[in-house]
């Protein structure tokens, strides 16, 4: 391994460089431009076989991933925020249609108003497209989410899309050191890419995009689900297989210090970071504080954290997303639905840094300080908090 | 140039048994494209009659590789498969040898509307690829609502003839002009009725290096309210009457084919556009006493739009 300084776009580029996928279509949008102008440099300088496909809109850069991907190529896409709300209808067909697109998405949050800066609002707002969901707590992260959702989407038995997700500006625009494979080593973990029925086999045509009535689409869509519930397993295996190469294993989440914790937060993407920062000085200072860094929130780990969360004396979930008329953030309703039936645990939500609001240290002590008062009290007062808003 | 004996001799690459309608222009329209090429066509088609009839799950009427994705995408769409092609073939993960075209269809919904962005930039990015807009002016596959090709004065369900409203109020966007200045080394004008005009404006079309456009008037018996066996018929008298003009850009230089080609040497050949307009139940309302202004203005425009198209054969070839 190579240790380089990057930015969260540069090392997402990067691991397209030796990726090498056959096709690239995208339109540019803050914060993923500095990704798709680096993989640019890539391509001119012909270190890439790519055909980079640079379309009028996020629509149609999906539109062609999808009659690239459906052609037979590795294909690949990249977008942030509206870009994502924009080729939002090409997104459920390219998952119904099971291509193994790879999309890196920048997280931003959507209008309105309009903002460039970091929320999860875009990804979350795809949540139930059938695509797998990723999520990275910095570069390295998303360098290796990259390279195994590759894997992932191709594997046989998932044939699903993967977004890759990283917090725009925090993680896309932050230098940071990134240990990065040599080619070769990549190469060999990927492997080659073996179409199913690909439209360029035109000896053997193939009818892509049917029209499907009442009496097929529900067959397949249950299909579709069954493909996102292999994935599961999928990313376990992949993961592990990955650790071989890189001696870090990638579940569907990370625990941090949660061993003897009483109080624990949960929460997706880089805010994982600073919450390890606070854990690590409040540790010292004697309190059983925990972590746990979700990875993937599509298929999401019911049983698994179902299997943890019991044993903690209060949980809080931080949604970097609303959802407007729900209760709560769609992390938290996840987590709860995950815990029904297991009420012995206060799950409290707090809905944090939209539209790039910054999220400090003070705000995740904060937060590890109502979890000691609940448990001391045994009583919930807010079950939805807005943290680090003007009210 | 085979004969059309000849041509219609060679195998069929949409088979028959699909949904479309009897009389309906769009299926002639797809045997006279795929009959001007003998090489391998991989064809996209946006959401619209001739995609929701030909390939009903688990049915297909397409021999040849087909994809549709969505209503506003065909170009989109297949200029990724043109370019998965191109980056496979020079990877060498296609034969060296392999040659394929790639089609993508719309109707004019799909064309001068919703698609247009799509078509537009694919065009613009220079993908060899062919693109079909199967005209029948109007949302057929919804019930006939007005598109930007619907003709002025056609009653359609969203601009149906009424006391104050006498049909659409605008005339149709002429798509040809704006795929013209798109600069691309080949734009047409075609008509389901002239079998070897269209065929060989599709030959020039997959012949040309770079991307190609060709706008195909396919009559609706349904939607223009005729009897289905005169769709034929409907499309000549378009032409005849130079509401639809039969004519080719050939990077830039224009000419007049067919029908259109004669009329321009005998004016008094061409008939009035009511001789078209008459047969079709959408214009009905036209023959009242109160609409003889609007039959007048409709006349000015077709002549105004087939004078501009003199012109512009006359500038690019001086």
């Amino acid at each position: 391994m190579t240790r380089k300084s990057m930015t969260g776009n540069e090392a997402v580029a990067y691991a397209m460089l030796q990726v090498n996928p056959d096709v690239v279509a995208a339109y540019p949008i803050t914060p993923q431009t500095s990704l798709m102008q680096k993989f640019a440099d890539y391509v001119a300088d012909g270190m890439v076989d790519t055909e980079l496909v640079t379309t009028d809109s996020e629509h149609s850069a999906m539109s062609a991933t999808v009659g690239a991907s459906a052609a037979g190529a590795r294909a690949m896409t990249a977008t942030s925020s509206n870009g994502l709300a924009y080729m939002w209808e090409i997104v459920y067909i390219a998952s119904s249609t099971r291509l193994p697109i790879v999309m890196p998405v920048v997280n931003r949050a959507l209008s309105g108003p309009i903002n460039i800066h970091c929320d999860h609002s875009d990804a979350m707002g795809a949540r139930d497209s059938g695509w797998i969901q990723l999520f990275s707590e910095n570069a390295q992260e998303a360098y290796e989410n990259m390279i195994q959702a590759v894997r992932i989407a191709e594997h046989p038995d998932v044939l699903t899309p993967v977004m890759v997700c990283l917090d725009g500006f925090i993680i896309s625009h932050g230098m940071e050191t990134v240990e990065v494979f040599d080619t070769e080593t990549v190469k060999k973990f990927i492997g080659t890419y073996t179409p199913q029925n690909p439209l360029l086999d035109v000896d053997n045509p193939t009818t892509y995009g049917p029209l499907d009535l009442f009496d097929y689409y529900y067959e397949h869509k249950r299909q579709q689900i069954e493909g996102m519930e292999k994935s599961r397993d999928v990313i376990l295996d992949i993961g592990r297989e990955f650790a071989s190469i890189c001696g870090k294993t990638y579940g569907h989440f990370e625990e941090y210090k949660t061993d003897d914790a009483e109080s624990v937060i949960l929460v997706l993407g880089s805010t994982a970071g600073t919450t390890k920062g606070v854990i690590d000085k409040m540790r010292a200072q004697g309190e059983k504080v925990g972590l746990i860094k979700l990875r993937t929130f599509r298929p999401f780990p019911h049983q698994e954290l179902a299997g943890i969360l019991g044993k903690f004396k209060a949980v809080a979930v931080l949604d970097r997303a609303a959802s407007i008329g729900s209760l709560g953030g769609p992390l938290f309703t996840e987590v709860r639905c995950a815990m029904l039936g297991q009420d012995s645990v206060p799950i409290v939500n707090y809905i944090y840094g939209l539209g790039g609001r910054n999220i400090g240290m003070a705000d995740i002590e904060s937060v590890y300080q109502d979890l000691s008062e609940i448990t001391a009290s045994g009583q919930v007062k807010n079950l939805v908090t807005y943290l680090g808003v003007r009210e | 140039m085979p004969t059309i004996k000849e041509i219609v001799k060679q195998p069929e690459r949409l088979a028959p048994g699909h949904r479309l309608c009897a009389g309906c222009g769009a299926p002639i329209a797809v045997r006279q494209i795929l009959h001007a090429t003998t090489d391998k066509v991989v064809v996209g088609c946006a959401t619209g009659c001739l995609e929701v009839t030909t390939t009903t799950y688990p049915f297909t009427a397409w021999k040849v590789p087909f994809i549709h994705n969505a209503f506003e995408n065909s170009a989109a769409t297949v200029s990724g498969v043109e370019a998965a092609y191109r980056s496979l073939k020079k990877q060498g993960k296609l034969p060296a040898d392999k040659k394929i075209k790639f089609l993508a269809m719309g109707g004019d919904g799909g064309t001068y509307d919703i698609g247009f962005q799509s078509l537009s930039g694919a065009m613009e990015r220079g993908h060899n690829m062919v693109y079909v807009c199967y005209d029948n002016g109007a949302y057929m596959n919804t019930g006939i609502q007005r598109s930007s090709a619907t003709p002025k004065g056609a009653s359609t369900t969203t601009s149906p003839a009424g006391t104050v409203q006498q049909g659409k109020k605008e005339f149709p966007k002429n798509m040809t002009a704006c795929m013209i200045a798109h600069d691309i080394p080949y734009v047409a004008q075609a008509s389901i009725h002239n079998y070897m005009d269209a065929i060989k404006k599709f030959e020039k079309a997959f012949l040309v290096e770079g991307p190609a456009f060709v706008n195909i008037l396919a009559p609706c018996p349904r939607g223009w309210r005729y009897p289905g066996e005169k769709t034929v018929e409907m499309a000549r008298l378009a032409v005849e009457s130079c509401f639809w003009a039969l004519f080719e850009v050939e990077n830039g230089k224009y000419r007049l084919t067919g029908e259109s080609a004669r009329l321009a040497k005998n004016p008094d050949k061409i008939r009035p556009v009511m001789d078209w307009m008459q047969e079709q139940g959408r214009f009905r309302h036209l023959k009242l006493p109160k609409n003889a202004d609007l039959v007048v203005e409709i006349q000015e425009e077709v002549k105004r739009r087939w004078q501009w198209l003199l012109k512009l054969v006359e500038a690019s070839n001086s």
